[in-house]
This record gives structure tokens, C-alpha cells and sequence, in this order.
């Protein structure tokens, strides 16, 4: 009740404003009184009519102080026309009967309702807009990796579906999800956000400078970084090996300079014992190299023309039809792959080529 | 190693250490014996590097009783501190010291590891450089082998150094069993359902690194294990679960295990 009188505040506005909900965008009431962006929503959230009603502070009826010991279905309160004042003193005393016992419960549903609709508007355009703003102003803090820089993340998920995980934290810098610093935060449901709204993201503004604090910090880590390679062995760091020339300004969709800055040599932690490095021989060697590496030339990323490369244009007939060609095709692109690898891994691995086939087919 | 578990170790009562220990920001420090504080060899060099050195190691041995002004306590507070965690810093790569740390890991002092697939993994201390005021505290996880800045700001202007680069190495070389299984999940980045190119191409290229580390250290005698290879090991007996229990692992975790296959 509280959020139609006495507050000026809507519940939207109110419930964004609540201690833990700082990552939610306020959704338009235009996007959510478009009943096409409610689609099949009716079926995952409990009361919904009332939850909805409550979301967007519409009052249904007046309150009717008449009690009536009528038991109706929920499905009834939809009628409309004929019999119009039972219908009113019904919303009445189901008005009456919410201050009781229902109100929590509807509380509840309005916020599960609130949150898949904001997964869906956060996806769409004004959405987006507005979750840059956020964004922009780092609503939603920075990467906890030191080699990123302090880049700024964005809330995702990991499901979908609402009740399975609770919002985890994107990096674009080093495309790892992290758990939010503030424990506030971890009991949101990671479903309102959704786990296409990370990658869209900045596929949307595939300009948005991602790596842009890192220059300046850790230009004061490794003062020797530009210089040349026989200097920079000295370095505490591995200092990045110079790229080629002639990097492509986008691979594979990205934008190079935005694509995954925080990866790479040089920005991927050695441990080290009095200045040595722990050898990869060592029980306790270095193993999660991969995981932080990245090619020096980021061309190497690009399969399709490498594959081209390797095998001449004669047999790439794979990707003129999508049906069963592309199953042959990626087939091809794997063993293509697999040729470089030594014969000794297949031994080690000997069902690795069944399993190929098997998820290939 | 048990007898190294007892916090204090002498009869003498540490006030000092005892109220810098247990005072708000300090939780990632260990209490540094009495023996080795006044051991004069353990602190060779350490006098240039800390004003008022001797009534700040004074004040660290509970020895100090000197009458000085505010302004001149409140420097030797200071370099007490300092002298402390460079102390620290080398105390922590001994037998003791390590042992120390070592429940304090177990105990969680460190905090977690912020990256989701690790699971919340505790962290170790450490520091980027040796030399006092280079950079702060850092957090390292040994099961992505990364590093963090801590989460929380009071801990976030420690010096790095009162740990140094070594320790947390250190303590795998000696406790070996500590170190954890690696995993070779990952996040995938998805967009209704699909993978994005530009990550999943360089999921691949990783996971050929990784293949291509495999292969090298296996020639030279090195077996490198992974929480998935162990898993996949148990399934080969038979053919059909096994192709079954892969799909729904990957469509499990969204986190595929196999993304060198090219799919």
C-alpha cells in the first residue's frame, strides 16, 4: 500500500533504491505496459496480475470496505462487463485480504516479475543505453585481477532461470566472471540480468574503451615495457612481446585493441622464488598459463583464413551450406587443428576421435 | 610441525605484537617469535631502511621506555610498523613462519578467491616487489594461479613487501599437498545461447597452448593432471554413458571442457 500512498516514489524508483539492488536499471514503464515484452512470463511468476499491478502502482479498483464470503478463483478476477459490481467489491476485499497475509507474497512475485523483466530490457535499446550509463559512472565496480587494470565489469548471469545462481561480474579484460566484493550483492538473483547482457554489451558498443586505465598503471609497473626485448629480460615481468606488424583493427567481430586487453604475455603472473621463476617441471609448477594467454599475433585468431592458408581455397566447400556440410566442415577444421598437435596426444587420449565424431554428427 | 602451532611461544607477553596482530586491517599478519625478532642476523639491512630503528624494534620487543613528545611517539609508531612487516616479510619463508601462515590459509584469513570457477579457493598474501612502498598487497590464488587486489579497502594499503614475492611459492615447495587440483573450466561467453566467436576462438587457441604445455612436459617426464582428465579416466570403461555424461557436463557448467574439438 505503501508504494500508491503516502510515497511519492514508484516502485520501480523504490525498489532500484533498495540497499543491494545498485547494478538494476530502471525499466520504462512503456517497455513493461508492452505486453509483447511480457511474453510467457504469466507462467513462471506466481500472482502475476497482482505482481504487475503492483510494479507499475496501479491501483485495480477502489477499496470496497464490504465484506463478501464469496471464494473466487483467480481466474475470475478477469471478468469483466456483465456482472461489474461483484467484480468490484471482489477486488475490494481482495484488496483487504493483501494488507493481511498476501502483501509479502506479492511483494515477492512483483520482484521475480521486476527482474526477468529487466533481464529482457536490458537487451533491448533503451535498456542497453541506460546500463552504459551505469556502466560509465561504474556502478558496478572493477575487475579484482590485478592485470586488468581496474576495468570496469558489468553484472551477468549465469542461468537464465531465476533461483539457480545469484549475479556474478564480467570482465571484458580478461572475459572471467567474478564474484561480487560486497556480500550485499549475493543474494541477487544472477537470472535479472541474464547471460546474454555481458557479451551483448560490448558487442553493442564495440567502441567503449576497455582498456583504457591500463596504459598509464602499469606504464608506472614496468617503466621498461616499450623498450626493447634484450632490456626488458631483466624486467620483473615478462614484458609483452612486441606484436607485428600489420594487426588486423578487428578479429573475429572484435575490435583488436578492445579484445581482451588484460590477456597475454606480460599480463599473466609469475610466481617466482628469490627472483627465479618456478619452473613448469616443478610438482608445484605453473599449469594456468593458458587461462591468461593470448597470441602476440592476434591473426593467429583468425581460423577461417588460417585454415584457407593451410589448405589451399580448392576444398573449403564446407561453409556454402549449413545443413550436414558444416558438421563436415568442423570436423575438418578439428583435424586440421589436430595435425599440428603430435600423434602422442591422440594415444594418450585414444576416445578423442570418437567423441569428435560423435559431437560433430 | 605441531609444535609450531602455538601463537606465542614464550612466557614473555607480546603487547605490542599482540594488540598489532589483532587490530583492524592487520588480519593478514602473523605473530613473529620473540627469538627471531631479537635475533640480530634476521635483521641485517633493516636499519637503513627504518627510521628510529632502535626504539621502533624497542617498541616491537616491548622494551621501549622512552619519554617522547606525541609527534616523536607517533613516528616511532610508525617505523615500528614498518619494521615489523618487513620482519614479517622475511619471517614468513621460515620453517616457523610458514607453518603460521599455513593455518592462517586453512583458517581462511586471506579470503577467497574472487573468480567464480575457482570456488571460492583460499588466497595467499604476497607482494609484487621486495622493496617496501612499490606496490600494495596483492592475493594470490593457486588454483588459477592469478593475482587480486583484496577486496577490502583496509587491506588495500599494506605494502606489498611485508610479504615479498617468495612466500607464497615458498609454502607450495614445502607443503606440496596444499596445492590444489587444477581445473580447466572457464567461463563462455554466450549470447542467446551462442557462443561468441571472438571468445570461443581464443578458448580454442588457450586450449591448444594448453595441449601443446601438455605434450612438451609429458616428453620431458612431466605428467600434468586436471580435475577433468581424472574424471574422464573413470569413465572409459564403457563407450555409451561416457559420451553422455561429457554432453551433460558440458551443457552443465556452460563452461565446455572440450573446445579444442572445434565444434
Amino acid at each position: 500500500m505503501s508504494s500508491s500512498e503516502g510515497a511519492p516514489e514508484s516502485w520501480i524508483s523504490s525498489f532500484c533504491s533498495l540497499m543491494g539492488h545498485e547494478f538494476f536499471a530502471e525499466v520504462s514503464e512503456d517497455f513493461i505496459e508492452d505486453d509483447f515484452n511480457l511474453t510467457g512470463l504469466q507462467s513462471q511468476v506466481p500472482m502475476y496480475k497482482e505482481a504487475l499491478e503492483m510494479i507499475l502502482d496501479v491501483e485495480p479498483e477502489e477499496d470496497d470496505e464490504e465484506e463478501e464470503e464469496e471464494e473466487e478463483d483467480e481466474d475470475d478476477d478477469e471478468i469483466i462487463g456483465d456482472d461489474k459490481p461483484p467484480g468490484y467489491r471482489r477486488a475490494g476485499e481482495r484488496r483487504h485480504a493483501r494488507v493481511a497475509s498476501d502483501l509479502s507474497v506479492i511483494e515477492s512475485s512483483a520482484e521475480l516479475l521486476y527482474g526477468l523483466i529487466h533481464q529482457r530490457y536490458i537487451t533491448s535499446r533503451p535498456g542497453i543505453q541506460q546500463m552504459l550509463e551505469k556502466y560509465e559512472m561504474q556502478h558496478f565496480g572493477v575487475c579484482p585481477r590485478v592485470y586488468c587494470n581496474g576495468c570496469r565489469v558489468l553484472p551477468v548471469g549465469r542461468s537464465d532461470t531465476p533461483g539457480q545462481e545469484t549475479v556474478k561480474l564480467f570482465c571484458p579484460s580478461c572475459q572471467d566472471l567474478y564474484t561480487p566484493p560486497n556480500s550485499r550483492f549475493h543474494s541477487v538473483d544472477g537470472a535479472f540480468f541474464g547471460t546474454t547482457f555481458g557479451c551483448l554489451f560490448f558487442m553493442t558498443f564495440p567502441d567503449l574503451d576497455i582498456g583504457s586505465r591500463m596504459d598509464n598503471s602499469l606504464s608506472a609497473l614496468s617503466p621498461t615495457r616499450s623498450s626493447s626485448l634484450t632490456s626488458s629480460s631483466i624486467n620483473n615481468q615478462v614484458s609483452p612481446d612486441v606484436p607485428p606488424p600489420n594487426q588486423p583493427v578487428e578479429i573475429n567481430g572484435m575490435r583488436t585493441v578492445n579484445f581482451s586487453p588484460g590477456l597475454g604475455p606480460g599480463r599473466i603472473y609469475e610466481s617466482r622464488i628469490y627472483g627465479f621463476r618456478v619452473s613448469e617441471r616443478s610438482r608445484s609448477g605453473p599449469r594456468m598459463k593458458w587461462l591468461r594467454m593470448k597470441p602476440i599475433d592476434i591473426r593467429e585468431l583468425d581460423e577461417m583464413s588460417r585454415y584457407e592458408a593451410l589448405h589451399g581455397e580448392g576444398d573449403d566447400d564446407g561453409d556454402t551450406e549449413m545443413g550436414s556440410g558444416n558438421g563436415t566442415a568442423a570436423q575438418n577444421a578439428a583435424i586440421a587443428r589436430r595435425k599440428k598437435a603430435t600423434m602422442r596426444r591422440r594415444r594418450y587420449n585414444p576416445d578423442q576421435m570418437s567423441i569428435n565424431g560423435a559431437e560433430a554428427g | 610441525m605441531e609444535d609450531f602451532n602455538s601463537e606465542t611461544d614464550s612466557d614473555y607477553t607480546s603487547y605490542w605484537r599482540d594488540w598489532f596482530i589483532s587490530s583492524r586491517g592487520n588480519e593478514y599478519f602473523c605473530e613473529i617469535d620473540e627469538d627471531y625478532l631479537t635475533d640480530r642476523f634476521n635483521l641485517t639491512g633493516l636499519n637503513t631502511e627504518v627510521a628510529y630503528y632502535q626504539y621502533a624494534l624497542d617498541l616491537v620487543t616491548d622494551v621501549f621506555d622512552l619519554d617522547a613528545d606525541d609527534d616523536l611517539r607517533e613516528q616511532i609508531e610508525k617505523s615500528a610498523r614498518h619494521l615489523y612487516g618487513l620482519v614479517h616479510a622475511r619471517y614468513i619463508v621460515t620453517t616457523r613462519g610458514l607453518a603460521k601462515m599455513v593455518d592462517k590459509l586453512k583458517r581462511g584469513d586471506f579470503g577467497k578467491c574472487p573468480r567464480v570457477m575457482c570456488e571460492g579457493h583460499p588466497l595467499l598474501p604476497m607482494g609484487q616487489h621486495d622493496t617496501p612502498s612499490m606496490s600494495t598487497v596483492r592475493l594470490y590464488c593457486a588454483r588459477c594461479e592469478d593475482i587480486y587486489h583484496p577486496k577490502s579497502s583496509r587491506h588495500a594499503s599494506i605494502d606489498g613487501a611485508y610479504f615479498g614475492t617468495s612466500f607464497h611459492s615458498m609454502l607450495f615447495q614445502v607443503y606440496p599437498a596444499l596445492m590444489p587440483e587444477k581445473s580447466i573450466r572457464r567461463y563462455e561467453p554466450r549470447v542467446f545461447g551462442f557462443k561468441v566467436h571472438a571468445s570461443a576462438a581464443l578458448a580454442r587457441w588457450q586450449d591448444q597452448y594448453r595441449e601443446d604445455m601438455k605434450t612438451s612436459l609429458r616428453d620431458v617426464g612431466v605428467e600434468v593432471k586436471y580435475i577433468e582428465d581424472e574424471s574422464e579416466d573413470d569413465l572409459e570403461d564403457d563407450d555409451e554413458p561416457l559420451s553422455d555424461a561429457r554432453e551433460e557436463k558440458v551443457i552443465g557448467d556452460a563452461a565446455s571442457a572440450r573446445m579444442d574439438l572445434g565444434n
